[in-house]
């Protein structure tokens, strides 16, 4: 067994998953993804993953090991913010061409290192592994070891090829390398009783700021944060905090426990999106920290912040409420943020007709039905098609999703919300939650719906004829139609002689004058006679059309 | 006579190539009712769709045979023939198109070995056109992808001479390469409508990926070219290819159905249109319409007004091979200086770039000569945006990807009318930038003790500053 195999197996048996721990040994080995489909999937590679659980650590350099694929068409696209370094943004991959292929891409890995460090000279370097060199047998680990002792600056491989598993198991796999190569190793300048740790938690769009001034406030310290706005001196350093928060307990769960278990730091899994689940979390926080030895009145003052920031927050979203009444929502997100948005959904009046569970664990299934209520409508899995014919039939008024699903609401001229990693507002904490309510409102309330459900005119006209034989809206429609009402026209009122017999006694016999009109038709030419001088003069050419 | 140097750097820093498979995929895009498979690990489908997405801001139809760690080590057969009958079953697709990856590339799947064999098995795909294009992510680039997929295309759907009827003299193959948009693809279309001709685009992203909405959610492309459309394409007078990237497409389309092609290298200024012009009017037998005689003179003034602002300007221009030599044409003949040219994979025309050099490489190679010949002007992809941002230069985006900015579908650069705009767009852009950040101040001019005079305060900040530059 390989130690990438072993790896993923010591993955796959997760005491601190009430799901795992009660699978067989059996149904443990096969782990906790679904088999992929191939030919409806969806989802990221392992590499995603790890790459996106470890890439808001702000000053590493993270260099993808692989073809340009991986780096190539993916690098530069999350929101996390830094308040400091923008190294993270910066792109690194050794863009393995055909030639490393056959020879083995170890040695221009060495080089591509080197090449960094001389360059950016990072406090660290992230190596990535990728499916090609995995499968040539690249050894990022021997090389990473080397370069570490070579260059005297810790260099992590990150060993999570795309094709072992889902962007799940790449989220752990990357946590795992954390475990191995980085917890642990540097100490912190000073301790406070109050240090924790967040995990999980990866600052898109700064969110992590919503929440941070109010931890400022309680003298609560983050000591480090996994990964957003990270830095790696923080995360190497990690160990010594006295509680940590998992933020989003599907990605890193395996970071908070052996983290428990290594250096006694005790962990709760939290939420800050929505009002009650911020208030639960900053409770239980203060309550591990005096439990841990923080001073006791950190308790009586969390409560006071609470208390202050929920009516701020309560008297803010209120008069939202009677403008969502009725309003329903459907909510297509990932594991933790379903029920917690769930419970914000619901804290400012709106109706939730569904939410999707594909990612949840059973614990977030039962939070959802807790908070839904029995019939609550889980999707396993919605085909597009289904999510727009839910949308298009109105059973919705706003869907609520990540970007790849967006243009299934808008196309279907529904509103919709971006609360995926793409998106460019922030939501978390009490701030974030009346942005949330606010951008929910901009959409709902946003004259353009109504226009641009409206049918095009010619709809519109087709539409009119059909449900009243209309005689405007039927000449409008079609073009012979509007030609016979015009020739049907009277001329001779008193030998009810009309347009058309007149235009094509015209054009027959090449008539110039009022009284060949008389002879060849019965038009009188008395009352009319200025009429017929007038289609006398007016262009023959519609008149011959006319009579075609 | 541009120097082509290939890089010696064994870490790409801020690539500014795409891979191969997705380029190959965007061409079946063009084709209506299609589904572009990926034959590889699912995160290899996962970028390139959140690429697209977040370009054309548009549900995209993108699929993956999911390859394991298992598979890739056993073969990928039973993942390829799974994802056909999904792809079949779920989306009812008019046709599949299959791009290999790296992956499969290096353990040696032979696709079309499998293509025969699932045909064999599943009878009831016997109708369905399946698509394969080798493109593996460790050679080439995205236009490398899209031209190797539009030669397959050809080769395996367009019939022979006389299987679909009488030739028509007036109807016209166009191939466009994959830098124009769709926005270029409708301009094309209404061009050649207007000498009386009948266009058929392959592909034809300007009826998927235009940005319509559709009466029905269809999970696969929502228009573009019909396979019976392709079929018929031996009956054309005439094949247009645009771009070098499409020579062998345009020439297997005559080795196998005798419809002689022209290429056209460029499409944007004044002279490749002109010669545009000419050949259509010579094909088609009809004078140049009345409206390109104006769109024409529109074009020349909006060159006499914008040489001021672009005329002199040294510009650093990060792009695919045939976008770089169409675009930075452009700005050479409007007295614009290339002074940095990086390009992403080998081409013929790369030698004929109006520049000194031209480098294989990516945007750190971009940013670093653009500082080192202070080039005042940017135009490459949006992830040039850092780049601008640390150069503080004025930054034209242009090419694939453009994902922070909108309208990246209806971005237009041919035919007269497009030249002009983008010639406004970047004079503008000019402009803009100069009035934000160059303001004259008293000191601008005074000379600092012992440091050589100097008529601007760095070359990038107008007009003064670069004329001794």
């Amino acid at each position: 067994m390989t130690s990438l195999a072993a790896t993923v197996q010591k993955i796959f048996d997760e005491p601190g998953c009430a799901k795992n721990g009660s699978k067989s040994e059996a149904e443990r080995k096969n782990g906790c993804t679904k088999q992929l489909l191939p030919g409806s999937a969806a989802g990221g590679c392992a590499f995603d993953g790890a790459k996106v659980a470890l890439q808001p650590f702000t000053d590493v350099a993270h260099l993808v090991h692989g073809p340009i694929a991986c780096e190539g068409n993916s690098w530069d696209n999350r929101g996390a913010a830094s308040s400091g370094s923008n190294l993270w943004r910066t792109s690194f991959t050794t863009d393995l061409s055909e030639t490393d292929i056959v020879f083995g891409g170890e040695k221009r890995l060495c080089k591509a290192i080197k090449e960094i460090i001389d360059k950016c000279d990072p406090p660290a370097i992230f190596v990535y592994q990728t499916c090609i060199p995995a499968m040539i047998g690249d050894d990022i680990n021997a090389v990473c070891k080397a370069a570490s002792q070579r260059f005297a600056k810790p260099v992590i491989p990150i060993n999570s090829p795309g094709f072992v598993g889902s962007k799940n198991l790449g989220n752990k796999l990357a946590g795992e390398a954390l475990l191995d190569h980085v917890i642990g190793t540097q100490e912190p300048d000073y301790t406070t009783p109050c240090d924790i740790n967040l995990i999980g938690e990866y600052n898109l769009s700064g969110e992590l700021w919503q929440v941070k001034p109010l931890l400022d406030e309680l003298g609560i310290r983050i000591l480090s944060c996994i990964s957003g706005d990270g830095k790696y001196r923080e995360v190497a350093s990690s160990h010594r905090a006295r509680a940590a928060m998992l933020v989003c307990s599907k990605s890193m769960i395996n970071v908070a426990r052996k983290m428990e278990q290594r250096y006694g730091i005790p962990f709760f899994e939290g939420s800050f999106y929505g009002i009650q689940d911020s208030s639960e979390s900053l409770r239980q926080l203060a309550r591990l920290l005096v439990e841990r030895g923080a001073p006791a009145d950190l308790l009586g003052r969390t409560e006071a912040v609470i208390a202050r920031e929920e009516a701020w927050v309560r008297a803010a979203i209120g008069p939202y409420k009677p403008r969502f009444e009725g309003k329903r929502a459907l909510l297509i997100t990932g594991g933790v943020k379903s029920w917690s948005i769930v419970a914000a959904l619901q804290e400012a009046g709106l109706e939730l007709v569904g939410t999707s569970v594909k990612k949840s664990t059973r614990n977030d299934k039962e939070r959802i039905k807790e908070l839904m209520g029995r019939d609550a409508y889980m999707i396993e899995d919605m085909t597009p098609r289904e999510m727009y014919k839910m949308l298009k039939d109105a059973k919705a008024d706003i869907m609520l999703s990540g970007g790849k699903s967006q243009f299934v609401a808008l196309k279907a001229a529904m509103p919709w919300l971006d609360i995926n990693q793409e998106r460019c507002h922030a939501y978390m904490g009490y701030v974030g939650m009346v942005k949330l309510v606010e951008e929910i409102d901009k959409s709902l309330s946003s004259p353009m719906w109504e226009q641009l459900r409206r049918p095009a005119p010619w709809e519109a006209l087709a539409k009119a004829m059909e449900q009243m034989p209309s005689p405007v809206a039927a000449i409008a429609c079609d073009p012979a139609l509007a030609e016979t009402a015009r020739r049907a026209r009277k001329i001779c009122v008193c030998n009810a002689v009309d347009l058309g017999t007149i235009e094509d006694a015209i054009y027959a016999h090449g008539l110039s004058s009022v009284a060949a009109v008389r002879e060849h038709t019965n038009a009188v030419g008395g009352c009319c006679r200025r009429r017929i001088e007038g289609i006398l003069v007016s262009d023959p050419s519609v008149m011959r059309q006319a009579a075609e | 006579m541009a120097i082509v140097t290939a890089p010696t750097k064994a870490c790409a820093v801020n690539p500014l190539k795409m891979s191969q498979p997705i380029g190959g995929a965007f061409a079946f895009m063009g084709l209506r009712g299609a589904m572009p498979l990926l034959h590889g690990s699912q995160g290899c489908t996962s970028f390139g769709l959140t690429l697209f997405v977040r370009h054309f801001k548009e549900a995209v139809p993108l699929q993956t045979t999911a390859m394991s760690e298992v598979a890739t080590v056993l073969g990928g057969y039973e993942n390829l023939e799974q994802a056909i009958l999904n792809i079949y079953n779920r989306t009812k697709p008019k046709i599949i198109g299959i791009c290999s990856t790296g992956v499969t590339e290096t353990n040696g799947d032979d696709v079309d070995a499998y293509l025969k064999l699932i045909r064999c098995k599943h009878p009831q795909l016997a109708k369905l056109p399946l698509v394969y294009v080798s493109t593996p992510d460790f050679k080439g680039a995205f236009q490398d992808g899209w031209g190797k997929a539009v030669a397959r295309i050809v080769e395996v759907l367009v019939e022979g001479p006389g299987a679909n009827g009488l030739p028509d003299p007036l109807k016209v193959n166009v191939l466009p390469g994959c830098h124009l948009t769709p926005g270029d693809i409708d301009e094309l279309r209404v061009i050649l409508e207007d000498f009386g001709l009948c266009p058929s685009f392959l592909p034809d992203v300007a009826g998927s990926l235009d940005g319509h909405i559709p009466d029905e959610f269809t999970p696969t492309t929502i228009g573009g070219i019909g396979v019976d459309e392709i079929e018929s394409m031996g009956r054309a007078g005439w094949t247009i290819a645009i771009g070098a990237q499409m020579q062998r497409a345009a020439e297997v389309m005559q080795v196998k159905t005798g419809v002689p092609f022209r290429i056209f290298e460029r499409l944007c200024g004044l002279c490749p249109n002109d010669e545009f012009m000419t050949f259509l009017s010579e094909i088609s037998g009809r004078p140049i319409p009345l409206k390109y005689r104006r769109q024409r003179g529109q074009l020349a003034d909006a060159m006499l007004d914008a040489h001021f602002h672009i005329g002199g300007r040294k510009v650093a221009i990060g792009a695919e091979p045939d976008l770089l030599f169409d675009v930075s044409g452009m700005l050479h003949d409007m007295g614009a200086q290339v002074t940095a040219a990086v390009t992403t994979t080998q081409s013929e025309v790369i030698e004929r770039i109006k520049a000194k050099e031209v480098l294989i490489g990516d945007l750190e190679d971009l940013e670093g000569l653009a500082k080192t010949h202070n080039c005042d002007l940017l135009i490459t992809h949006s992830h040039g945006r850092q780049a601008a941002a640390r150069l503080k230069l004025p930054f034209y985006r242009t090419g694939f990807p453009m994902f922070d900015r909108l309208g990246a579908g209806h971005q237009l650069s041919v035919g007269y009318r497009g030249t002009r705009n983008l010639i406004f767009e970047i004079a503008n852009l000019v402009i803009a930038h100069r009035e934000e950040n160059d303001q004259p101040t008293p000191d601008r001019w005074r000379t600092a003790a012992g440091l050589p005079r100097c008529s601007g305060y760095r070359s990038s900040t107008g007009a003064a500053g670069r004329s001794v530059a």
